[in-house]
């Protein structure tokens, strides 16, 4: 390596080599100052009874028990409505739709820009018609089903692509040895299209986890324990955005709280990663 | 584990081929008239007239891209499956018109096994691969599944090899044994025809002799088709065999027969110059 060096084009290969180390190091730099910075002055608020209890004094005392609580729910609704909505159009869109089709292209092109929409513009449309036309109120259900339009296009599109990957081989074996269609997708592709669809979830599962402008208008900030999926209910990210915007004296509590966020998104994600790679396998092999 | 009677397979047959004697006669299971595939504008091949003899291995031979894996797949309607591809003409499977609009085709596939160039099992254990389908079928007796099983993976020469261990992933098997499980998979549904495409050319020298003599072995119980590249093979194993050839940009039958009068004094100019290797 030292005696090439000395020649003009192994220079530009040093310069290359430093530029993209170096672009890799800066983001790993951020994510580090950013998780340090959230732990130093976070984790010595986070105990059982910071998890447990009601907040006080507008968050700045107590814990974040009812806000658990809401965002579970609001991830809960906008799971059960996107989850079958959405393997149901990619299932339609990869296996029942020639790529050509008419059909085809509007539905993947809207699901694209459906995708890119800013999500305070999801908000206002949840508000519109969850909250007001159809009578939800503020509440864990509207901010739930705003998720879901939300999260949709993320899914449907990686699902999508999920059975895409299974090799066609598949298909006409399958066909072959006279198996149904219904059994075919049920027993042999949807496994196969497993990965993309975690990838789909946890894409989706980050965006509607960490979503303050969507919320802030359908599901509200009543910081209470909901008591039904029509009660208001205040996300966690909502939560973090009013103690360090609107309270005074609360960011110790806001920090605690990113900090648990950010606990939680990384356990989904490797949650996800596990399954993908040792439950789901598995049960798939030996069914 | 109890020796299970090699005539199982048999036992459950409907074809009377088992006590075929020396004097048996030809008869055409699979007719095909003026049959021509197209894909959207692009014709496959044209005005195929052939007709397939019960219990015997036919040959389908001739140069790449004129047409034999397509006319396969029209024989068990796989071509359903093909975005803008249409078939003319009339087959007849026994009593069955293949082409008809109100045959139902799942039923059809499970009397028409195929086997494909590259092995594809399922990615499933190795019993899951021959107890799906026969499940599908609405066999549900348990007992007489791991009969099925065990037959077909003898009459593949597959048994002893994978024995113990059933439960293990399918492709973690060799290729060879992977074509094997594969048709062990069609044989297990009482298939009357097997469709063969190119079995043996993805596989390794030893494993293709394997499967070859399987092949031969299944002779007599089914009515084989078999598309391969390899003449001499073709030679070794086939009763009858039709030459395809390409004329026009489209596939053509040019002339079909017993395999004895094909290689050896064969009536078409081109299957002369292509059996003695000077052409394809």
């Amino acid at each position: 390596m030292a005696e090439t060096l000395s020649r003009p084009q192994d220079h530009r290969e040093w310069f290359a080599f430093v530029l993209v180390w170096g672009a890799a190091a800066l983001v790993t730099a951020v994510f580090c100052w950013l998780l340090g910075d959230i732990i130093w002055h976070g984790l010595s608020h986070v105990s059982w009874t910071f998890l447990t209890t009601s907040p006080e004094n507008a968050g700045r005392r107590g814990g974040i028990g009812p806000i658990l609580v809401s965002t579970s729910l609001i991830l809960g609704v906008c799971l059960a409505v996107s989850l079958p909505i959405g393997i149901g159009t990619a299932v339609l869109l990869a296996e029942f739709t020639s790529d050509q089709s008419l059909f085809g292209r509007m539905t993947r092109r809207s699901l694209d820009v459906l995708a890119g929409v800013p999500s305070i513009v999801f908000g206002l449309f949840g508000n519109a018609f969850f909250c007001k036309a159809l009578g939800l109120g503020f509440s864990i259900l509207s901010g739930g089903l705003t998720l879901a339009c939300m999260v949709l296009p993320i899914l449907i599109r990686s699902t999508e692509e999920g059975f895409r990957a299974v090799p066609a081989s598949y298909r006409l074996s399958a066909a072959a040895l006279g198996l149904s269609r219904s059994t075919t997708l049920v027993h042999l592709l949807l496994p196969a299209a497993v990965p993309g669809l975690l990838v789909g979830l946890v894409l989706g599962i980050g965006r509607a986890i960490a979503e303050t402008a969507a919320l802030i208008f359908t599901s509200g900030y009543v910081d209470r324990m909901p008591q039904s999926l029509l009660d208001s209910g205040r996300a966690l990210s909502i939560h973090i955005f009013d103690l360090s915007m609107n309270v005074a004296g609360g960011d110790a509590n806001a920090y605690a709280s990113a900090l648990v966020l950010v606990v939680l998104l990384l356990a989904i994600n490797g949650a996800a990663s596990w399954l993908a790679t040792y439950g789901l396998h598995r049960k798939i092999m030996t069914v | 584990m109890r020796p299970v009677e090699p005539s199982i397979i048999e036992q459950r047959s409907r074809h009377p081929l088992g006590d075929r004697s020396a004097s048996y006669e030809p008869q055409p299971f699979v007719e095909v008239d003026r049959l021509s595939l197209y894909y959207g504008e692009k014709p496959a091949f044209q005005d195929v007239t052939l007709s397939i003899n019960k219990g015997y291995i036919t040959a389908l031979v001739g140069p790449s891209g004129c047409g034999k894996t397509s006319f396969l797949t029209c024989l068990n309607r796989l071509t359903d499956l093909i975005a803008g591809c249409r078939v003319s003409g009339r087959i007849m499977i026994d009593t069955r018109d293949v082409l008809a609009s109100d045959i139902d085709v799942i039923q059809l596939r499970r009397r028409i096994g195929m086997i494909f160039q590259k092995p594809n099992p399922f990615p499933l254990t190795i019993r899951r691969n021959l107890e799906f389908p026969l499940r599908e079928q609405g066999l549900r007796d348990r007992e007489q599944i791991a009969e099925i099983i065990e037959a077909t993976l003898r009459d593949v020469g597959l048994w002893d090899e994978v024995k113990d261990r059933l439960n293990s992933p399918a492709l973690a098997l060799s290729g060879g044994q992977q074509q094997r499980l594969c048709i062990a998979r069609a044989l297990a549904l009482l298939p009357e025809v097997l469709l063969l495409d190119e079995p043996c050319s993805a596989l390794d020298p030893l494993s293709s002799g394997v499967v070859e003599d399987l092949i031969v072995s299944l002779r007599d119980r089914y009515t084989v088709l078999i598309v391969t590249h390899n003449l001499v093979q073709a030679r070794r194993i086939a009763d009858y065999a039709a030459l395809f050839w390409i004329k026009n940009g489209a596939g053509r039958l040019i002339e079909a027969g017993p395999a004895k009068q094909i290689f050896e004094e064969p009536r078409d100019p081109l299957t002369a110059a292509y059996v003695s290797g000077m052409r394809g």
